[in-house]
C-alpha cells in the first residue's frame, strides 16, 4: 500500500524499472486498425443483407438480427473468413506461408480471387465484395506502402474483399486466425449497425446480441483458419469451405435492383 | 486551419490527364444543393467537360433530378449510396466517393467534377482527400442566425451561398444580419447570396467556380 501519492509514484517507477519497457510485446495494434469501423473502408454503407429483409418485413426485430446473423455467421461469414485466412497465410512472410507476399504475384492471387467468386453466385454480392476490396485496398495501399502482397493485389485490380482483408492483416502484423475473427467481426458489426439506423433498435440490445455471437464468431473463426491451413498447403482454393444462405443472397439481387435504397448491398 | 493551396497533396485519385477540378457541394437538407449544381451543369457543361456524383440519402433522387431536367447525359452523373451516413461519406470514409470519382475521371476525363453531399446538418463538412474546394448551401428559410451558429461548413468552406433570398421578408429572415455575421465567422472568405429560383444563372457562383479552377488547375 502507498502512503502518499509521492512514495506510490515512486514505487510505480521502480517497478516499472525493474520488469523493464521491452517485454515480449503483441502485435495487436495493427489488429485494432483494422478491426475498428471508422477505417475508411466502405463499410459504412454496406448492410450486409440486412436492409433487404427489413425493406420486405423479414427482418424486423432485435431477435430476427440475433437469428439472421447466426445462419450468417456460419455460413457467408465462415466463407469470407476462410478466404481471409488463406489471404494472410499466403501473404505473411513470418506467421504464414508468404507464397504470395511478393508484388509480382498478382497472376497467383487470380485462381484464390476466382475462387471467392464461384463461392459468390450473385451478382450484386460479387460487385458489393470487389467495392468494398477496392475501398480498404485504396487505404491500405497508403497504410502498408512496402507490403508486397498488398501491391500484388492492387496490380491484380479489383480483388475480392476477403483476400484484401487477409493481406492487410498480414501487413498490420495480425495472424491468419486474427484474420478470419476480423472477417466475422466485421460480417456481424456492419449487419449490427444497418440494423440499428434502419429500424431504429435499442443499440444497447443489440450490442449484447453481439456480444451473445462472440463465442460462435470466434469458433466460426477457428474453423475457417484450419480450412485455410489445409487449403493453403495443398495450394488449392477449392478446399475452403463453400457454405451460402439462398434467401439473403436472393434478397440480395432483388435489393440491388431496387430503386430507393440506402445501403449499396 | 483553412486549405486554400497545394490540395492536390491529399489526391490519391489518379488524374485524367486535364487533372479535374473537384467542388464538394454540401449544406442542410433544402437549401438548394440539387439546384445549385443543376444550374452549374447549365452554365458550364459547354465551356468544360463536367461529371456529377451525387450522395442524397435516398440515393437516386437528386440523380434521376439532374437526369429529369437534363442537365447532363446519364453516364456523368453517380450516385452514391451511404448507408444512412450521408456526412460519413464525404468525411471519414471518403472511399465510396473516390471510387465513383474515379470510375467518371476514366470514362470522360472531366475538367470539373461536382460532388454533391446527402443533405445533412450545419456540421457536416467535406474531407480535403475527396475535393479541391467545397462550397455550402444555406438557405433564409432556415433561419437568419446560421452564419451565426457557425460550423465548419459555414466558418470554413471556400464559398458560403446563402440561397433563397427573395424569401428573406416572407419568413422575416435578416440578409444584412446573415452578411454581417457570415464576414465575422469565415475569415475573410466569401459568401454570395443567390435567388437560384429566380436567377438560376447564378453568375457569381459560376464566376467564382471559373476562378477557383483556374488558380487551381492553371487554365481558365
Amino acid at each position: 500500500m502507498c502512503r502518499d501519492a509521492t512514495v506510490c509514484a515512486v514505487e510505480t517507477v521502480r517497478w516499472v524499472g525493474a520488469v523493464g519497457w521491452v517485454g515480449a510485446v503483441v502485435r495487436l495494434a495493427g489488429l485494432l486498425l483494422l478491426a475498428d469501423s471508422r477505417l475508411p473502408a466502405g463499410g459504412h454503407g454496406h448492410s450486409g443483407g440486412v436492409e433487404a429483409l427489413v425493406d420486405c418485413g423479414l427482418l424486423t426485430s432485435t431477435d430476427d438480427l440475433a437469428l439472421f446473423l447466426d445462419a450468417r455467421l456460419r455460413t457467408a461469414g465462415l466463407v469470407a473468413a476462410s478466404f481471409a485466412a488463406a489471404a494472410s497465410l499466403l501473404a505473411a512472410p513470418v506467421s504464414g506461408i508468404g507464397r504470395y507476399s511478393d508484388q509480382y504475384h498478382s497472376q497467383a492471387w487470380r485462381r484464390w480471387d476466382a475462387a471467392v467468386e464461384v463461392r459468390t453466385p450473385v451478382a450484386a454480392l460479387r460487385v458489393a465484395s470487389r467495392a468494398q476490396g477496392a475501398a480498404l485496398l485504396r487505404t491500405a495501399q497508403l497504410a502498408w506502402p512496402e507490403d508486397g502482397a498488398v501491391r500484388a493485389l492492387v496490380e491484380l485490380g479489383r480483388p475480392h474483399q476477403p483476400l484484401v482483408l487477409g493481406a492487410a492483416s498480414a501487413a498490420a502484423g495480425a495472424t491468419p486466425a486474427q484474420a478470419a475473427v476480423l472477417a466475422v467481426h466485421h460480417l456481424v458489426g456492419g449487419a449490427a449497425t444497418a440494423a440499428v439506423r434502419l429500424l431504429g433498435l435499442d443499440p444497447l440490445r443489440v450490442a449484447a446480441v453481439q456480444a451473445g455471437l462472440a463465442p460462435l464468431v470466434d469458433e466460426t473463426a477457428a474453423r475457417a483458419a484450419s480450412a485455410a491451413e489445409l487449403a493453403v498447403h495443398a495450394d488449392d482454393p477449392d478446399l475452403l469451405p463453400a457454405d451460402a444462405t439462398p434467401l439473403p443472397e436472393i434478397m440480395a439481387e432483388l435489393h440491388h435492383a431496387s430503386e430507393v435504397t440506402l445501403f449499396a448491398s | 486551419m483553412h486549405l486554400d493551396h497545394a490540395k492536390f497533396d491529399y489526391a490519391p485519385l489518379p488524374a485524367g490527364p486535364r487533372r479535374g477540378f473537384r467542388i464538394g457541394i454540401g449544406g442542410p437538407v433544402g437549401g438548394g444543393k440539387t439546384a445549385l449544381v443543376a444550374a452549374l451543369c447549365a452554365q458550364l457543361r459547354d465551356e468544360l467537360s463536367v461529371v456529377v456524383v451525387t450522395n442524397d440519402i435516398y440515393t437516386e433522387e437528386d440523380a434521376e433530378f439532374l437526369r429529369r431536367h437534363a442537365v447532363l447525359p446519364d453516364d456523368r452523373i453517380r450516385a452514391v449510396r451511404t448507408g444512412c451516413c450521408p456526412h460519413t461519406a464525404i468525411r471519414d470514409d471518403i472511399t465510396a466517393n473516390l471510387a465513383a470519382v474515379e470510375e467518371l475521371v476514366e470514362a470522360h476525363d472531366p475538367e470539373l467534377v461536382l460532388v454533391e453531399s446527402g443533405g445533412d446538418n450545419l456540421t457536416a463538412t467535406f474531407s480535403y482527400g475527396l475535393i479541391d474546394a467545397q462550397i455550402f448551401v444555406v438557405d433564409v428559410a432556415g433561419g437568419d442566425k446560421v452564419p451565426r451558429k457557425g460550423g465548419p461548413g459555414v466558418i470554413r468552406s471556400d464559398l458560403l451561398v446563402i440561397n433563397k433570398v427573395d424569401l428573406a421578408p416572407l419568413v422575416g429572415a435578416d440578409l444584412e444580419v446573415m452578411r454581417t455575421d457570415a464576414e465575422r465567422v469565415r475569415d475573410g472568405r466569401p459568401t454570395l447570396f443567390t435567388s437560384i429560383r429566380n436567377q438560376p444563372e447564378v453568375p457569381e457562383v459560376v464566376r467564382w467556380v471559373r476562378e477557383k479552377r483556374a488558380a487551381l488547375v492553371g487554365t481558365g
